[in-house]
């Protein structure tokens, strides 16, 4: 072929691709979903099995369904190194693409959520921050776009004390202790402080507060403040290279194992296997139901999407966090669908998918069929509830496997709701906010 | 007396843990002694090491090595690794760039460490790999004289005996031999070094190979303490307010920062975070830097430099 008539071959390639109404209808019965996530940097052992949780849920749907009622799921990846910068970036780089922009955006960073909020208010676009962001956001009155799903840090902060308390022998017990909280001294490890603040007040046990700077990796002069001050209890709030090294830290001291607790996210395996024995009877909660493990839906990743080699986890796979993102996919999917009960089986904005996603209502049955069951608890978001469920599990490490040691415990609205409503309502007045009325029906 | 047991222990961890940011700053030093360059990669340098290290000691275990067999082996692949990963550098990076100025070469050792670091984790692996090493609890003293005694470290002193010891050989290497020489003379002028016949391109292989097996040391310990990940190229943060009070260009330098910086943080944390919040111990250790600065730029041990005109 000469390389005119290659060129000319080329061209028309290239315009019947162009014109063609098989490529056109399938990008346009395509539903969008950016996917940010950290695979470098030092949060990308924690990002890692969370992301492939993710994008192998997509494309089981993909492989098995067909995608939504039909609509193929488009999904890309941008790499945040959870920064909150480059989330920026991520955000306006995908928030326009595919044939309706963005279907909804979930950072897996507290402070990129925080950066996102009003951004995704402008853009007409959900965010979801399933067990993270911020806990006021609860409140989708003022929130309407931002959904944290299954639990927020003030719902892990009141459960996590509820443990305690119940591991001492009652809440009269806590009166005139220590407790310790060791965080992330970011937005994130923060999170939970007005809650503890409200219980130690409530029940008269001191709060330490000590924060931990990014990343982690040197942690003495926290744990020797520990070590002095000896605390009735160590409360990790930490992520990535953090959580270990606190765990190793805790040994170094000699401070019991089995008095520290993580919240949900202190609590996967990358947190505890670089400490080999010296992890054994660390605790932490799990985010709803279950932590790692296989269920319904991992037969069927196995036979549609692992059968064609299109997995993309390994020792990850059924791992806490890789079950994590599964079922965050899955949320976010389901409010999809809900959507399309109102707007149409086609691919939607991120305006009818935020009616979607506060209109969603899993009970046990439907999570059944999904393949969830054991997962996760019921879960039923209204307009002023868009966490949706609020309860969680206390697991401990044997050196090889977490271990549930303790039935579901729910988040007490008692005490945590009064903040969200406090926190919500001074955040609507700064940023001129008009609360919804829920009560009348959108 | 409970205070000053409180007190010692911190002074004590902090001191040993200072070491081990000079273990990490030889690195720094040795390159910057030797060619006048600051090695931005020193970092990614100590990943690579402990990837390398970490990787083929699992990968011996499994094969059914014995434990001591399987570690000097490693530690022999891990050298060979950063022997190739030091000639290509001098082969690709710096050897290109001799006689440029040394804000080029700086610049060329950030894009070597971007590389390092994708190459590292692409051929080894990104999750965390945990390595034992040395032994992680700790020693109670003084507890007859200390209610609760002075907690201490084994781990930490292992890197002490080690940061030591590797002074020690440096200092000699420097002194005593012919090739030590040949470093410092590249190090004043390349192009004068050059004309007298000196073998640049050697010498610099050199320096980063002992720069490397620096960075591999500072891997063994800090791997055993984090285990081997990402996060380990944190470290070449930590080393820089020891390299600024230290100097650059000073091996006990190196190791005198890093006693003040450990010391400096750690107590400053315990003792003076609680009034302001607290997570102060990584800026205060650039404070502590910046007071250096200003009254001995050269920092306490550096050469001073003084330029014609």
């Amino acid at each position: 072929m000469s390389v005119k008539a290659f060129k000319l071959a080329l061209a028309a390639v290239g315009g019947l691709a162009l014109s063609s109404p098989v490529v056109m209808a399938q990008g346009q019965n395509e539903q969008f979903i950016p996917l940010l996530s950290y695979r470098t940097g030092a949060y990308a052992v924690n990002g890692i099995p969370w992301a492939n949780g993710v994008s192998d849920y997509f494309n089981l749907l993909n492989e098995r369904d067909g995608g939504i009622n039909g609509v193929k799921i488009a999904f890309e990846e941008c790499e945040t190194g959870y920064a909150t910068d480059k989330g920026v970036e991520c955000y306006e780089r995908l928030k326009g693409k595919g044939a309706t922009g963005a279907a909804f955006f979930n950072p897996l960073s507290t402070g990129i959520t925080f950066a996102l909020t009003e951004k995704t208010l402008a853009d007409k676009i959900p965010i979801i921050t399933m067990g993270y962001g911020r806990a006021d956001s609860k409140n989708g009155a003022v929130f309407a776009w931002n959904f944290p799903f299954l639990g927020t840090y003030w719902s892990a902060a009141d459960i996590a004390m509820q443990h305690v308390a119940k591991e001492m022998g009652g809440e009269d017990k806590l009166k005139g202790k220590k407790i310790a909280l060791v965080f992330h001294d970011s937005p994130y490890g923060k999170e939970p402080i007005p809650t503890l603040q409200v219980l130690a007040k409530k029940y008269g046990f001191t709060l330490m507060e000590l924060p931990v700077t990014h990343p982690g990796v040197e942690q003495k002069s926290t744990w020797l403040q520990i070590r002095q001050n000896r605390p009735d209890y160590v409360l990790l709030w930490g992520w990535g290279v953090m959580n270990g090294t606190s765990v190793k830290e805790a040994a170094a001291v000699a401070y019991p194992r089995d008095k520290v607790i993580g919240v949900w996210w202190s609590g996967a395996e990358p947190d505890v296997l670089p400490a080999g024995d010296q992890a054994i009877g660390y605790k932490a909660l799990t985010l709803g139901q279950s932590g790692a493990g296989e269920f319904a839906v991992h037969a069927a990743l196995k036979q549609h999407v692992y059968a064609k080699n299109k997995g993309i986890a390994k020792d990850d796979f059924a791992q806490v966090l890789y079950n994590r993102g599964m079922i965050n996919a899955m949320l976010g999917v389901e409010g999809i669908r809900k959507a399309m009960t109102r707007y149409g089986n086609k691919p939607l904005t991120g305006e009818q998918i935020r009616w979607g996603l506060e209109n969603l209502d899993l009970p046990a049955e439907r999570i059944k069929e999904l393949g969830f069951e054991g997962m996760l608890t019921p879960v039923k978001i209204t307009c002023n509830d868009h966490e949706g469920a609020r309860s969680a599990r206390v697991q401990q490490w044997d050196g090889k496997q977490w271990k549930m040691i303790s039935d579901m415990y729910t988040a007490r609205q008692e005490y945590t709701e009064p903040l969200v409503k406090e926190i919500s309502s001074k955040y609507a007045e700064e940023k001129k906010i008009t609360a919804r009325d829920c009560s009348k029906p959108e | 007396m409970q205070e000053l047991g409180s007190f010692l222990e911190v002074l004590i961890s902090g001191l040993l843990a200072g070491v081990l940011y000079s273990l990490v700053a030889l690195g720094f030093v040795l390159i910057f002694k030797a060619s006048g360059v600051f090695n931005f990669a020193q970092g990614a340098m100590v990943l690579l090491a402990g990837l390398a290290l970490v990787r083929a000691l699992d990968f011996l275990t499994r094969l059914g090595f014995p434990g001591w067999l399987a570690i000097m082996l490693g530690f022999v692949f891990a050298a060979l690794v950063m022997a190739l990963c030091a000639f290509l550098v001098q082969r690709y990076v710096l050897g290109p760039l001799i006689n440029q100025n040394a804000l080029t070469m700086f610049m060329a050792t950030i894009g070597a460490t971007f590389v390092i670091e994708g190459v590292a984790q692409f051929v080894f692996g990104s999750e965390v790999y945990p390595l034992r090493l040395f032994p992680t609890d700790a020693w109670i003293a003084a507890e007859a004289t200390f209610p609760g005694g002075i907690l201490i470290n084994k781990l930490d002193v292992w890197g002490g005996v080690i940061a030591g010891l590797l002074v020690i050989a440096l200092a000699l290497f420097f002194q005593y031999t012919k090739t030590g020489r040949a470093l410092r003379a590249v190090a004043d002028d390349h192009a004068a070094a050059q004309s007298v016949g000196i073998p640049i391109d050697w010498i610099w292989f050199v320096v980063w190979l002992v720069a490397g097996l620096v960075a591999l040391v500072a891997a063994a310990i800090w791997g055993t303490k984090l285990g081997v990940q990402f996060s380990i190229t944190f470290l070449a943060l930590k080393a820089l307010p020891v390299l600024i009070i230290g100097g650059f260009t000073s091996v006990p330098g190196a190791i005198i920062g890093g006693l003040i910086v450990g010391a400096g943080e750690k107590v400053a944390e315990v003792y003076l975070g609680p009034f302001i919040g607290g997570g102060i111990e990584y800026w205060f250790a650039y404070v502590l830097a910046l007071a250096v600065l200003m009254v001995r730029p050269q920092g306490l041990y550096g050469e001073k430099i003084i330029e014609r005109i």
